[in-house]
């Protein structure tokens, strides 16, 4: 029964703090919305979500969430040195293949989400078997390099919060 | 509070509005300045995180320490920001390489299949596009 009603605790967990944090009030009444969005939302949702990603260690998101939160502020510096001073003939875009050993979608959807938001690298499509991303950046003379940095960096972080 | 409290805060609230600005006309800059899509793409996704970003922390500081009323809102803004800004800039980046690109011309995947812009089955059987 409690299955059925939250197939997705997090979700729904989320979907609460969202709606109080929106309504930016705490009220009986907010949380009772939220609860009822948190059930509905996931409900009709469901055809996107055939299986809930299994976390392994949840707090290692925080640590992530921290790594990825200084880099996307060192990354606007990088790009915006960039923008300013590099004349366009020294720019070097290149497209990179990551190789991928995560294996869930949500890690891929995380992953990707990742590589856009930090330094000079947008992730543009994902291989048909969902083994390998397609990667531009904007300035690589090393994209071995790159690589290296988003495996190291990113997805050993991330194998290790999805079991 | 005492009164270099207060002026601390508000020289740090006005320097995160300064940066927020800066880094705002950095990212339209570069989409001035950069040769093509695919480069042009990489100012607004960043450039912008940080000007925006900067803007929303001024707020909270100034309402929670000069007004008293700590609000939710920022927060939000900031989780749908860093939710859409990744997926808008993949769709941008697909349909720019579904239209523009040849799919000889992307680097291979490694594997039997092409990317999935090209090649959405992934049918073993069907030789790879790229």
């Amino acid at each position: 029964m409690l299955r059925k009603l939250f197939p997705h605790p997090w979700l729904t967990l989320t979907l609460v703090l969202v709606w109080v944090a929106l309504a930016n009030t705490i009220s009986l009444g907010g949380i009772v919305m939220g609860l009822i969005l948190g059930i509905v939302i996931p409900a009709i949702t469901a055809a996107y979500w055939p299986d809930s990603p299994r976390i392994r260690a949840p707090l290692k998101i925080v640590e992530f969430v921290l790594i990825v939160l200084w880099d996307i502020v060192k990354s606007n510096f990088i790009v915006a040195r960039i923008v300013l001073f590099m004349p366009r003939d020294k720019l070097r875009p290149a497209w990179i293949v990551v190789p991928l050993d995560l294996r869930q979608p949500e890690a891929i959807t995380v992953l990707a989400g990742t590589i856009t938001m930090t330094p000079g690298t947008v992730s543009a499509d994902v291989s048909a078997d969902g083994r390998s991303l397609l990667v531009h950046c904007l300035h690589a003379p090393d994209s071995a390099g790159v690589v290296a940095d988003i495996k190291a960096r990113y997805e050993s972080r991330l194998k290790e919060i999805f079991a | 509070m005492t009164d270099t409290m207060m002026l601390l805060m508000e020289i740090l609230v006005s320097g995160l509005l300064v940066l927020a600005g800066v880094f705002g006309l950095v990212g339209s800059l570069g989409l001035l300045k950069l040769p093509d899509l695919m480069t042009r793409l990489h100012a607004p996704t960043k450039a912008t995180t940080l000007g925006v970003g900067g803007a929303l922390i001024a707020s909270m500081l100034y309402f929670g320490v000069f007004m008293d009323q700590f609000s939710f809102h920022e927060l939000m803004i900031t989780l749908f920001l860093f939710l859409t800004a990744p997926i808008s800039a993949n769709l941008i980046a697909k349909a720019h390489v579904l239209r523009e690109e040849q799919p000889e011309k992307l680097p291979p995947t490694g594997a039997a299949c092409g990317w999935a812009t090209f090649d959405e089955t992934a049918d073993p059987s069907r030789p790879p596009e790229a």
